[in-house]
């Protein structure tokens, strides 16, 4: 396997960080044989306006360890998906929180596009802050290079508080089984 | 012989013998100055107090009264220009047992080393302060000090200072020290006994002594010699226990008021908060379970 | 100071995915650190805020002081006191700590600095890499001193090298920089941490003679003299001022001569045993990267591309980067037709590079000035331009 670069994106307060650092460490801890370096905005900027943190995964040793060119790009937010669909490498995937972004003829060079209504879907469980919990089901569900269900639900039963563990499984479950392709 | 007649006095041990480090002595303090006398002060109160001397540390900054920690054979530290303060700190809370001095003059304590003074009050270290005042640099040759009184001419002042002073004891109390006096280095017993309580008080505890300096600050002030500057400081002093803190300052040719200004019982300190959050961080691990 | 068994709760045995700067915390509580005394400054507050939860719970202390200068004060003095002690900052924190790393020096007192470097001079960049500072880590107190500091290259390495840093200060009495950079202060990877068992931590020498005798500046034969904790009777004495055995100031030249040239020499004749390099794909290399910190795992990905391409390409890379590597640079000078040195900064190791390669091959720098680590194309250009 080859270098991949993965960015979440969206506004602060969605819990931006959280994708990448249960992602990145699904990867580091629990799958075999990967390496994964997550790093995320910093300073004034992670607290509001457009967040983001990637994750850059490879079987070798990762030297440079931000992201250049994404693989994926995984967007919750219009400011954020402006802010970097540039950086969307031309035959990418994308994965956009429908309700909250509007496409631009950037995204024609991606690959596939894939749609959620990830805010509405949390709602429904009663709280918006489980959406990105509900993208990150949904990008589970429709990748194989990122990393397993298995790593990532093991994850969230460690890093995420245990009251709030079980809602959690419940979105990233939700967002999985949501199949709307665009 | 001849010679042996000559021994007529008998060598006495010094009271202070042992507790001034062997071969430092004879001190680099003027004739005249006081802190020859503030030094033998200082290690009078240390006994008296009752403290166990192998927990004494002095920690000083730069200057002539820096030079006191060198030659006290406690733990002794002489540090950079400022900086005794927070040494001190460091000093303190790694044993809570510790008594920690810290002895400096006027410029190290409160221009360079102001910021750690102000702090070190308001966040309650438990440590002694010990401030001699000579009102100028004398070390460097007597420039204007952050205590040099407006009218008072110095090397950098050769028109007259202009600045207004700190008022010591009222910035030490009013960031927050436990304990906090003033005295003429002409009143060695009220020094004394101050030093004493200061330096069995818990938390911080400030004594700000007004030292005679001819060479640097009374030739250009028309105090030459340390008798009359130790003459002046008795035409001035004024005793006023209890006095506000804010009435306390000093100008050219008016009054010194000396005395205990502040003394409060019990309040945490440093140290104790610290001991408090180590409960905290055992008792939050134990509740974790896991690490 | 007495020797007290690792606690469990200081090495937190397992995987880990963490940050460079939670691992340095991490590595200091491994390595015995049980004060902090330092000061909020982007990119090192991490390591303050995690050793402020962490360092309670091992029965150390944790104090936030009024700046720089009252923190590296404070962690000497927490040092007399028995305690390994520690500060973390970035660099113009670091530029006001100099007054009393100096100190640290002639007192020779072991404690730790973390400085996560950011791009300079001044505020510069607060939240974006540089490797900037690594001079101002040689040079930047006043006086001659020899000091030590470690570059670390991954996460895994901030803790590692952290305990080493610790090991270091306790062994040869002195304030050692670990010298770090934004983007390994907040880049996020696996972090083994070891059985406490195999942690190594090594303990400042103390005295034994009695008290009356004690000469707390007679060094050792390893020029090393043994180092006295406040209140244990020894009376220590100790001056910034130039000072004999005893620890009394003497002004004079001769003083002066042989105080200072035995603080750099306890470090210089024991360079073998501070100097850590990792050489890689080294061995029939005819070109070399020079790099340290994070530029480092850049230079070794463009040894991996250049590699692909038939470049017999190869990289020195400097863990220990005071002392200086003079010998192992020199070596491969000998053998390599060119040296690059890629650093965040505008040729500070390159020219140290070019000092120890004494002419014998050519060596180019390729410098960014703070902001973005480099692509590894940036450096991939100048080995296919050779």
């Amino acid at each position: 396997m080859s270098r991949i670069e993965v960015r979440f994106a969206g506004f602060g307060g969605q819990g931006i960080g959280l994708m990448g650092r249960l992602v990145g460490e699904a990867v580091s801890l629990y799958e075999k044989n990967k390496n994964s370096v997550m790093t995320q905005s910093y300073g004034p900027e992670s607290r509001g306006g457009a967040s983001s943190s990637d994750v850059v995964i490879d079987t070798a040793d990762i030297d440079y360890p931000k992201a250049t060119e994404l693989d994926y790009f995984v967007v919750m937010s219009e400011e954020a998906y402006d802010k970097y669909i540039p950086k969307l490498k031309k035959g990418g995937i994308l994965f956009v929180e429908e309700n909250l972004v509007s496409l631009d003829e950037h995204a024609d060079k991606a690959k596939k596009i894939y749609k959620i209504p990830a805010t509405k879907i949390a709602e429904t469980l009663g709280n918006r802050i489980f959406a990105n919990i509900v993208m990150l089901g949904f990008v589970c569900a429709n990748t194989k290079d990122i990393v397993s269900e298995e790593s990532l639900i093991e994850v969230m039963k460690k890093k995420i508080k245990a009251r709030f563990v079980e809602k959690n499984l419940i979105a990233f479950q939700k967002g999985k089984e949501h199949s709307q392709e665009g | 012989m001849a010679e042996e007649n000559i021994e007529l006095i008998e060598s006495h041990d010094h009271p202070l013998d042992g507790y001034l480090r062997e071969g430092r002595i004879p001190h680099i303090f003027c004739p005249g100055c006081s802190l020859g006398s503030i030094t033998t002060v200082l290690v009078e109160a240390i006994l008296e107090a009752g403290v166990d001397p192998k927990k004494v540390a002095v920690v000083s900054g730069i200057g002539c009264t820096g030079r006191i920690a060198g030659y006290l054979n406690f733990d002794s530290f002489h540090t950079t220009h400022g900086r005794a303060i927070p040494f001190a700190i460091g000093l303190s809370v790694t044993d809570p047992d510790r008594k920690v001095i810290v002895v400096s003059g006027d410029g190290d304590l409160f221009a360079i080393g102001g910021n750690h003074f102000i702090h070190a009050a308001r966040r309650n270290a438990d440590i002694t302060v010990i401030c001699v005042n000579n009102f100028n640099y004398g070390m460097t040759g007597g420039q204007v000090g952050p205590t040099s009184y407006v009218g008072q001419f110095q090397s950098t002042t050769p028109y007259g200072t202009v600045e207004e002073p700190f008022n010591l004891p009222d910035l030490a109390a009013s960031c927050g020290a436990v304990y906090v006096a003033r005295w003429t280095a002409l009143d060695v017993r009220r020094v004394k006994d101050s030093f004493v309580e200061a330096i069995t008080k818990k938390g911080f505890s400030f004594v700000e002594v007004l030292g005679s300096c001819p060479t640097t600050y009374g030739r250009r002030n028309q105090l030459a010699e340390g008798k009359k500057i130790l003459e002046y400081f008795k035409e001035k002093a004024v005793l006023q226990h209890g006095m506000d803190t804010k009435k306390v300052d000093i100008e050219k040719d008016g009054p010194m008021i000396v005395g205990k200004f502040v003394d409060i019982e019990d309040k945490p300190t440093l140290t104790d908060h610290l001991l408090e959050i180590q409960r905290k961080g055992e008792a939050a691990l134990n509740k974790g379970g896991k690490k | 100071m007495s020797e007290q068994k690792i606690l469990p709760r200081e090495v937190l045995t397992g995987e880990h995915f963490t940050t460079g700067n939670h691992a340095a915390a991490e590595g200091a509580i491994a390595a015995g650190c049980k004060f902090f005394g330092g000061y909020p400054i982007t990119p090192s507050s991490e390591i303050a805020e995690h050793i402020a939860l962490r360092l309670p719970q091992v029965k150390g202390h944790f104090v936030q002081f009024e700046d720089e200068i009252a923190s590296i004060a404070s962690i000497l003095g927490a040092s007399w006191g028995g305690y390994k002690s520690m500060t973390a900052t970035s660099g113009p924190g670091y530029s006001l700590m100099l007054e009393n790393i100096g100190l640290g020096m002639m007192t020779e007192t072991p404690c730790v600095i973390v400085n996560v470097q950011r791009g300079g001079p001044s505020t510069g960049l607060p939240t974006l890499v540089g490797q900037q500072d690594i001079m101002q880590a040689k040079w930047g107190s006043h006086g001659d001193y020899e000091p030590i500091a470690i570059t670390p290259s991954t996460v895994q390495e901030c803790f590692d090298l952290t305990i080493d840093s610790f090991n270091f200060a306790e062994k040869y009495r002195l304030p050692v920089t670990v010298l770090m950079d934004e983007a390994l202060g907040h880049m996020s990877e696996k972090l083994v941490i070891p059985k406490e068992e195999k942690i190594v931590r090594v303990n400042r020498k103390t005295p034994t003679g009695p008290p009356e005798e004690h000469l707390p500046y007679l060094p050792d034969k390893d020029l090393v003299p043994p180092m006295a904790t406040a209140s244990s009777g020894y009376r220590i004495m100790t001056t910034g001022l130039t000072h004999d055995e005893r620890g009394y100031p003497v002004i004079n030249s001769e003083a002066q001569e042989k105080l200072v040239k035995r603080i750099n020499d306890k470090i210089r004749l024991n360079k073998d045993k501070i100097i850590k390099v990792e050489e890689y794909q080294l061995d029939d290399a005819d070109i070399a990267f020079v790099s340290f910190g994070s530029s480092a795992r850049v230079a070794k990905g463009a040894v991996n591309r250049a590699r692909k391409k038939g470049i017999k390409a190869g990289l020195l890379r400097l863990i220990t980067i005071w002392p200086f590597a003079d010998d192992h640079i020199e070596k491969l000078a000998d053998q390599v037709k060119k040296i690059i040195v890629p650093e965040i900064n505008y040729g500070q190791i390159t020219r140290e590079v070019e000092r120890a390669a004494h002419g014998k091959t050519e060596v180019k720098g390729v410098f960014k000035l703070g902001g973005d680590i480099h692509l590894p194309e940036d450096i991939l250009k100048e080995i296919e331009r050779s």
